[in-house]
């Protein structure tokens, strides 16, 4: 016990003589350096910097200096604590590094890994294809129209100036339905081509009238790899004032390059449909070699044959009769018409090369369109 | 029809150079369909020459017959010396005039000729058949030409062996061009040359004393002329010319005098019928037959006729379909000497109708049905004679009778407005044009500004203002036309339907099915194996007359039968995990099946006469389906998968309502070809707008299906009547996103097992009221503990205000509310309580 009145001497105060401070401050910079993981550091931590480290509790006994001697052994104190809690920063700044570098090694993953493991779907060729063409023409201001597949004889022949004994009738081979006695004679049949949607068309809208029309048709042909007896087709008519072949023209080629590229084109040659008069065939500039290849035996083009062109579809103005089945007047109105097979579109849109690849519904024929062409 | 082009050019002087090529695609520019440009002969080379044979000795000790010839070849062989040949055939004799091919000759198909040894003797060249010339499948043995032709001159020529023959595809109003005269008219205007028309020839006037003919139905037959050459020698054969021309134009070499008659009518265009005249007996007479009438034809069918058609008949009956085939009783023969020729004309409506009904397609009748030139009976009939008496050998002479019988008719005017052409093209043709293309085509063109246009008699299908003006603008060229666009007025995009179906699509894609396009066409099989009753209504189908299968007659009434026959086709190729869609139309007959009327065409229906039509028509909703097999998550390196269940169908529907907006409610069910009690009834209200689940384990089997195959089917006019009723589209609407916390609240209920989750989550949100946010089932268990029969299904509710955070007291209360209307409605008990 120290002697009252007798002057407070910090140096007398074991734990508070420098050398002593300097000590608990060097073996506390000695632990954290030795420190080897975060755990240790914690360990020396508490050993050198909790409340009954040597430094903490040097602290204590500066409160009992009287107050001459409180500032020298206060700033002797807080200065080794002050390094020491640097050191300790520092160490534990290192240590975490270390261990973060450490552990996100060992969480290292191979990412080539397949993860596949939602199946993916996919649309139809056929039905995007028929979509696509259906938004080249909603973007010129047409719309759509539908019909339905098992049609009456009037829509599918006769309005369409196909009298009952026309050659072409016999041209498109048809399905036709049994009537309710099991007679052959029902007047109903398989719609062979899309344009029975005209007749609808005209019959219930009044000119103007620009609609595209895609839909499944019908044909008695077995399915082989260039002929299915289902298949699609997409047609459009134009009905309005003034309506000429050279609008018909401009149409198709807008219609091709939006479709196959940029400065793609189209070529009518004379034809004969009974609903269109005059009548053209309609054919496609190759919009892989664009003509290219015409002459050049050494770049042959499998898309055209090396014919610069690919026959495309049907197409013509409207023939008066057919706009008078449909009560408009050929006196005021014109019109033009034009169709396609969604099937051939696709196949050399897309390189198929077998019809019945797109009839037998193979997944694995799908997949690769994905959701839009 | 198929053009040879050196008999293309006897009417046509196409300039010199021009390729069987070059002329195609002035043909194609008119609109002439040439498919392709066959090139005969092309890798024949000669020497190919006439010889005579001089010399034949047999061999024997052979298994056939074989000859050793010496064959004088001129001076063809460069020594003037026999060529010696070993041949096979053994239908010539010494004297007689062969075609021999010499040594370093190539024959068709790249065999080429060297002097060989065979049967003991070197054989230096061959004597040529006419299969090993290329001309035609006849290998009756080898060709013997006429006598007069000279030994050792080029066979090539002689025979015509080298030539280019345009097919083409004529369309039907261009029945004109199925003949030369029709097509050397075009090939003349593609050039701008003048034609030779074949069809200008002087005939002599009809006279008293030709064959007797009486038509009795000029409305069928509109011109019949009859003319008649006695002491044709029958033993004279088509000169190879003829026989060549025939041949390459695609129809057999057969008889003089067939061989003239089909001559004239590739020439003309007017098909002609040649009867032995000692084998008719009286006047030949057209009308249309008796009920019962029987006719066997030249192609040895006998034929039960029917009163529409129209006969060729004498004394005996019936002898000949007339414009379509002869028959047996008056035909040619190996005797006939006297010969009637027939150039008649008839209506294409009629031979079309026959030709149909007798399934008998011939070159006579395909010309008719196409409308033959009426004025070119005489000339064709002329024709005929002149070649008969020409080459029917000495005695053969042409009789003065001439028959003709005609029924007159008014010609066709056709008034245009001489600027409609370039109206219709979009390009200013000048007057001048317009009439100079119409003469070109054969028209007679009066007036200056309304032209009064008469068409040539060849051309029935010119009737209308617009076909002149095909006529005008086709000339011109169709590249002459512009590219322009109309002014299209602005359209409202696709229907609210259309977009629909396109979700649809999309979400059934998204979700990880694969979209397919199956045939509409069933069997009563399939409804078998679905186990559909006598009575179901899916048995009530549309049925084709002539379906592409005999198994298969009828349209689909559900589109599951096209997605299972798909899927097992997938399992068989190997792809075990399989998710299909399908969207599509099926076919449900209306209970009443009228016969559709055949309404008129010259004005517009009457609202009437539409709906009957429509009333004929099966309804045809819009379906969507879709089947599924295997894993519906595949299992993999990060461990197992999911297998597709009853449960993945009904998401799949929901799926579907969901791309719609449009809610349904799903109800235990019983379905064929559902699983009885994995059969889930989609609802929308009241309506039943689809089923999904497992299909039923004798289905699987009957169908060998994947085990536990499931499927779905929604009707999506069902599914969207609502919508359709009020504009076709719900407008989502915006819900308000509360930021105050959630009081979530689990309950288990337990019910009893039949009791439907459905009915528990209904009463549960009901009762919970405005407050509940969500509400989720996290657990279904059945046990010892909830008891033998009952089942217990735990909720978690998630409750939430809008205005405040919510008081422990209030979302209990909220609970407790939920729990009570559920206890009351389905008899559930809380857990633990």
């Amino acid at each position: 016990m120290s002697a009252p009145n007798k002057s407070y001497d910090p140096v007398e105060v074991e734990s508070l003589k420098p050398e002593e401070v300097d000590k608990a401050r060097d073996a506390a910079l000695a632990a954290f350096a030795a420190a080897q993981d975060l755990a240790a550091l914690q360990e020396a931590k508490v050993a050198h910097t909790g409340d009954r480290s040597p430094l903490a509790l040097a602290n204590r006994e500066i409160g009992a200096l009287p107050p001459q001697a409180k500032a020298e052994a206060g700033k002797r104190v807080g200065q080794a604590r002050g390094q020491v809690n640097q050191a300790l920063a520092a160490r534990r700044e290192e240590l975490e590094a270390e261990r973060d570098a450490r552990v996100l090694v060992e969480e290292t993953v191979d990412v080539t890994l397949p993860w596949d493991r939602a199946p993916r779907g996919a649309r139809h060729p056929l039905t995007t294809l028929a979509e696509r063409v259906g938004d080249v023409f909603v973007a010129m201001g047409y719309e759509i129209a539908e019909g339905p597949e098992v049609e009456a004889e009037w829509y599918n022949f006769d309005a369409l100036n196909i009298a009952p004994d026309h050659p072409a009738r016999t041209m498109q081979d048809t399905f036709f339905v049994q009537a309710a006695d099991g007679s052959p004679d029902s007047g109903v049949v398989l719609r062979t081509h899309t344009s029975p949607v005209q007749i609808r068309t005209m019959l219930t809208r009044t000119p103007p009238i620009y609609v595209i029309c895609p839909g499944r048709v019908y044909r008695t042909d077995e399915l082989d790899a260039t002929h299915t007896p289902v298949f699609g087709q997409v047609e459009g008519l134009a009905v309005d004032k003034g309506l000429t072949m050279a609008d018909l023209r401009g149409t198709l080629d807008h219609f091709a390059s939006s479709m196959f590229g940029e400065g793609i084109v189209t070529r009518m040659r004379p034809s004969y449909f009974p609903f269109t008069e005059p009548s053209a065939e309609v054919d496609l500039q190759c919009f892989v070699c664009r003509g290219a290849s015409v002459g050049d035996p050494d770049n042959p083009c499998r898309t055209c044959r090396s014919e610069g062109w690919i026959e495309w579809g049907g197409c013509g103005m409207v023939n008066p009769r057919v706009l008078v089945a449909c009560g408009i007047d050929p006196a005021v109105y014109s019109g033009f018409a034009f169709g396609m097979g969604l099937e051939r579109t696709l196949m050399f849109r897309h390189n198929v090369e077998d019809m019945r690849d797109m009839v037998e519904g193979d997944v694995r024929f799908t997949l690769p369109f994905g959701m839009e062409i | 029809m198929r053009v040879p082009l050196s008999w293309l050019r006897e009417y046509v002087d196409l300039p010199a150079g021009q390729s069987g090529r070059d002329v195609a695609e002035k043909l194609v520019a008119l609109g002439l369909e040439v498919e392709t440009v066959d090139q005969l002969g092309s890798d024949l080379k000669g020497p190919l020459v006439v010889g005579q044979v001089l010399e034949i000795e047999e061999l024997t000790g052979f298994k056939k017959p074989i000859r050793f010839c010496k064959v004088d070849v001129g001076d063809a062989n460069g020594t003037g010396e026999p060529q010696e040949i070993v041949c096979g055939a053994t239908n010539f004799e010494v004297d007689d005039k062969v075609v021999v091919i010499l040594p370093g000759g190539v024959l068709p198909g790249g065999f080429e000729i060297s002097q060989r040894k065979t049967y003991g003797h070197t054989s230096a060249g061959m004597i040529c058949s006419a299969r090993e010339l290329g001309m035609g499948d006849d290998h009756d043995g080898i060709i013997v030409l006429p006598i007069e032709v000279e030994v050792g001159s080029d066979a090539i020529e002689l025979l015509g062996l080298v030539d280019e023959v345009l097919d083409i595809a004529v369309t039907p109003d261009r029945g004109y061009c199925l003949s030369m005269r029709g097509v050397a008219r075009e090939a003349a205007i593609g050039y701008g040359i003048p034609l030779r028309d074949p069809a200008l020839l002087d005939v002599p006037a009809p006279n008293s004393y030709g064959y007797p003919i009486a038509v009795e139905d000029p409305e069928g037959c509109r011109r019949f002329v009859a003319r008649t050459v006695v002491g044709v020698d029958p033993s004279a054969p088509s000169p190879l010319w003829l026989q060549r021309r025939v041949q390459m134009a695609g129809m057999r070499p057969i008889s003089l005098a067939v061989d003239i008659t089909n001559y004239v009518m590739l020439e003309l265009g007017q098909p002609l019928h040649a009867y032995d005249r000692a084998k008719l007996q009286g006047t030949i007479t057209v009308r249309r037959a008796h009920e019962g009438e029987k006719l066997r034809t030249l192609d040895g069918a006998e034929r039960t006729l029917d009163r529409e058609d129209l006969l060729i008949t004498d004394k005996s009956g019936p002898i000949g379909l007339a414009g379509v085939m002869g028959g047996e009783t008056t035909e040619i023969g190996a005797e006939t000497r006297d010969i009637v020729i027939e150039a008649a004309n008839f209506d294409p409506v009629s031979i079309a109708r026959t030709a149909r009904r007798h399934k008998l397609g011939s070159e006579a009748s395909r010309r008719f049905e196409r409308g033959v030139d009426p004025e070119a009976a005489r000339a064709a009939a002329q024709r005929a004679v002149d070649l008969l008496v020409l080459l029917g050998g000495e005695g053969a002479v042409a009789e003065a009778g001439v028959t003709e019988v005609d029924a007159p008719r008014e010609p066709v005017r056709i008034g245009m407005a001489v600027d409609h052409p370039g109206n219709v093209a979009g390009i200013a043709y000048a007057a001048e044009t317009v009439a100079q293309r119409l003469q070109e085509v054969g028209c007679t063109v009066e007036g200056i500004d309304a032209l009064t246009v008469t068409p040539p008699t060849w051309r029935p299908d010119l009737t209308d203002p617009n076909d002149l003006a095909e006529e005008v603008i086709r000339l011109e060229g169709y590249d002459e036309v512009p590219s322009t666009l109309p002014q299209v007025p602005p359209g409202r995009g696709l229907t609210p339907a259309q977009r629909l179906r396109r979700r649809i699509g999309r979400a059934l894609a998204g979700d990880g099915y694969r979209e397919v396009q199956n045939y509409p066409f069933v069997g009563e099989a399939v409804f078998d194996a679905f186990g559909l009753d006598a009575s179901d209504p899916r048995r009530i189908t549309v049925k084709l007359v002539n379906p592409i299968s005999d198994e298969e007659p009828a349209l689909r009434t559900t589109l599951l039968p096209g997605l299972l026959a798909t899927l097992r086709r997938n399992v068989g190729r190997g792809n075990a995990d399989v998710a299909l869609f399908e969207t599509g139309l099926v076919f449900r007959p209306k209970a009443e099946r009228p016969v559709a009327p055949r309404l008129p065409v010259d004005r517009r229906p009457t609202e009437a006469e539409l709906e009957q039509l429509a009333a004929a028509l099966p309804d045809q909703p819009y379906r969507v389906a879709a089947v599924l097999s295997g894993e519906r998550a595949p299992s993999g390196w990060w461990g197992g998968g999911r297998t597709a269940t009853w449960a993945d169908a009904v998401e799949a529907a929901r799926t579907v309502a969901a791309a719609v907006g449009v809610e349904v409610t799903v109800r235990q069910d019983r379905h064929a070809p559902w699983h009885p009690g994995r059969c889930a009834a989609l609802l929308v209200g009241d309506t039943v707008v689809g089923h999904a689940g497992e299909l039923h384990p004798r289905v699987v089997k009957a169908l060998q299906l994947p085990d536990r195959t499931c499927a779905m089917e929604v009707d999506f006019d069902l599914l969207t009547a609502e919508l359709a009723a009020t504009g076709g589209e719900k407008l989502a609407v915006a819900g308000h996103i509360s930021s105050f916390p959630v009081a979530t609240q689990d309950v288990a209920l337990i019910v009893d097992e039949t009791v439907p989750a459905a009915d528990v989550e209904g009463a549960l949100r009901e009762g919970a009221g405005e407050l509940l946010e969500s509400l989720r089932l996290f657990d279904v268990f059945t046990g010892e503990q909830v008891g033998a029969g009952k089942k217990s299904l735990a909720y978690a509710l998630r409750f939430r205000a809008t205005d405040r955070t919510l008081t422990a007291e209030e979302s209990t209360a909220a609970r407790d509310a939920a729990v009570a209307l559920a206890a009351d409605r389905t008899g559930a008990v809380l857990r633990g309580a």
